[in-house]
């Protein structure tokens, strides 16, 4: 069974008293466990809603979308948190961490929805801040840590109910060259050691090399879905 | 999520803006105090009055003589004295009645050594006591041979033996009253204020007996004006009334259709009256103070609107992680619950203080009780419920990805 399983995904925006507008047409998509695909196109090409849409955040205006098998459209509010909490972790491009909680609470977050008890969520954290080199930062607060910390802090979040998807919104976009590679490094280690399965979204093609597998959009369309362009 | 984590996330979210928590709890505290005091200090002004009321006497008619007409012309209630000490014993025997006392009063001059005091001295009898709910503080009271024997008898209110005895133990001791010697057998238990003001111990008590025949004299010997009667209950007053106007009537043997030469006047209705009164200033003063504490709730209803819209990001947040709209509403609701318990708390503890300085300060009675403790504080939780469930609910159902979106 497939990770990831898209037929026929419409979505088109509601407005009040004007035509709905369309943001994406007619996807297929199909990801398979373990693999690390980058998703590309222009802005408003509809990438970042399809990802939302597979991230739970939104939902279908037509179509299926199966995640672990189960049609993310049918599900009711809580059971797509529950997807969101313990199947998919996401990680943003303005890092979305909670502004006056330190990293360690921000890392036990998503531990804490899940409903861990206090001293296991303050091992795992402590844990997954050491694996994203950040052992020492658990206090601070995300204002007093760089834009590549807090964006570790963020992935460390994402991984915290140690989920089979890990979905990326444009990761390295506000993040320097030297760091956003960093960044790629960690990502491309998820998926080599721990099998761990990564979509993520990028305008940077030197980005998108570090995945095996690219989908490219244009209008609300796939255009290309294959092997990363040399 | 477990509940001791979802307070501690609440509990943290408060922290965040102390200025603004502390502004809204202020709210909450300043309401919440003013209810306390308020139904302190009308409790209060309840419990002097049932106090006034209780030391009456309970289930009392006073019934008065008179109300005659002499050719036409017709006198006043107590004019003419039409009531006799046999009537008193006769209706004494009704079973609705538990006691009835005959009262002859004047006023007259005591005096004891060097000092001398000018009071009303109520000749009666031993029911006296038992009808107006008097208590001894030393001594005895005046019993049925006393009156008798027309003893030189005396009982002393606590004001008459301040004056003239200072400090001094009067019981057993031979005073003057109107210029003939008279032994003190007992004295009063102090009474206070009447519902009209007037000092309740500022009376002594003689057998009426005595009053009629060796003190004051009487042109109509055997008669008094008026006398106090007592049901034996609450639900017998209205029998006891009746019962005790048929009998004066065959006892006076007046005509089908004729007018009574008595009347009878019942003083439970005055004192529920007075009750009745007292218990509206409470209603009323609560009313007012509940009135701030429900401005105090919207207080929190607003903080916590700016709140949500201030922390939609925060809400798509951790609804991207995995918070479900249940999470998201208890942890907006345990906030604006936590802002009212911990203003409440502050409240009551502001409230009984502010009751005690008026107490001690302003010379009112005031009563705290815990039922009023209570009634506020759980006042003030369901407010924080009421008032929190809004925007807790706005919070709640947020689309993710929008909320997410919102700069």
């Amino acid at each position: 069974m497939p990770l990831i399983e898209v037929t026929h995904l419409h979505k088109q925006y509601e407005k009040p008293a004007a035509a709905p507008v369309p943001v994406l047409h007619d996807v297929n998509v199909r990801v398979e466990k373990g693999e690390f695909v980058a998703i590309m196109g222009p802005s408003g090409s509809g990438k970042s809603t399809f990802l939302n849409i597979l991230g739970c955040l939104d939902t279908p205006s037509s179509g299926t979308c199966l995640l672990d098998g189960r049609d993310a459209g049918a599900l009711a509010s809580d059971e797509l948190a529950d997807l969101r909490n313990r199947l998919i972790g996401f990680v943003f491009q303005g890092f979305n961490l909670l502004g006056r909680v330190n990293a360690m609470d921000n890392v036990a977050l998503p531990l804490l929805y899940a409903g861990t008890g206090k001293a296991e969520r303050r091992r795992r954290a402590l844990e997954l801040l050491d694996q994203t080199g950040l052992a020492d930062k658990g206090e601070s607060l995300p204002s007093q840590l760089s834009g590549g910390q807090q964006q570790r802090v963020a992935i460390a979040r994402a991984l915290a109910n140690n989920p089979p998807l890990v979905l990326a919104d444009e990761p390295t976009g506000n993040l320097d060259t030297q760091t956003g590679r960093e960044i790629m490094e960690i990502f491309a280690r998820l998926n080599q050691e721990q099998g761990m399965t990564i979509i993520l979204v990028t305008h940077e093609l030197d980005i998108a090399r570090y995945a095996r597998r690219l989908i490219r959009f244009v209008d609300g369309r796939v255009v290309h879905d294959g092997e990363v362009a040399p | 999520m477990r509940p001791a984590a979802m307070a501690g996330e609440a509990w943290r979210a408060m922290g965040m803006n102390r200025m603004r928590t502390g502004l809204t709890m202020l709210g909450m505290v300043i309401g919440v105090a003013a209810v306390v005091l308020m139904l302190a200090i009308g409790q209060g002004a309840q419990a002097t009055v049932t106090q006034s009321i209780a030391s009456m006497g309970s289930n009392l008619f006073i019934v008065l003589s008179g109300a005659t007409t002499s050719g036409g012309v017709r006198f006043g209630a107590g004019s003419t004295p039409t009531l006799t000490v046999a009537d008193a014993q006769a209706l004494a025997t009704l079973p609705s009645v538990k006691a009835v006392a005959p009262i002859y009063s004047a006023n007259a001059q005591l005096a004891w050594g060097s000092n001398n005091w000018s009071t009303l001295v109520n000749g009666t009898t031993a029911s006296y006591m038992e009808v107006r709910s008097w208590t001894l503080a030393s001594g005895r009271g005046l019993d049925d041979g006393d009156v008798r024997s027309a003893s030189r008898v005396v009982v002393l209110g606590q004001t008459v033996a301040k004056n003239l005895f200072s400090d001094e133990d009067p019981v057993g001791k031979t005073m003057r009253v109107k210029g003939s010697p008279f032994l003190v057998v007992g004295l009063l238990e102090i009474k206070g204020q009447s519902l009209d003001g007037r000092d309740q111990d500022d009376t002594v008590l003689v057998p009426i007996s005595t009053a009629q025949t060796k003190l004051f004299g009487n042109p109509f010997p055997g008669t008094v004006r008026f006398m106090m009667a007592q049901a034996r209950s609450p639900e017998l007053m209205d029998e006891a009334e009746s019962d005790m106007k048929q009998l004066l009537r065959q006892r006076h043997r007046i005509g089908e259709g004729a007018e009574d030469d008595f009347s009878v006047r019942n003083l439970a209705a005055m004192a529920q009256t007075a009750a009745i009164a007292a218990r509206a200033l409470s209603i009323m003063l609560g009313a007012i103070a509940s009135i701030s504490l429900l401005v105090g709730g919207i207080g929190i209803m607003n903080i916590m609107l700016v709140s949500v819209t201030e922390r939609t990001r925060e809400i798509g947040i951790r609804m991207a992680i995995g918070a479900r709209h249940r999470d998201i509403l208890l942890q907006f609701l345990l906030e604006a619950l936590m802002i009212c318990i911990l203003g409440g708390l502050a409240g009551v503890l502001l409230g009984v203080g502010g009751a005690w300085l008026v107490a001690r300060f302003a010379d009112m009675a005031v009563v705290v009780t815990m039922g009023s403790i209570g009634v506020s504080f759980l006042f003030s939780a369901a407010i924080g419920v009421f008032f929190g469930f809004y925007p807790a609910r706005k919070a709640a159902h947020l689309k993710p990805v929008e909320a997410l979106r919102y700069e």
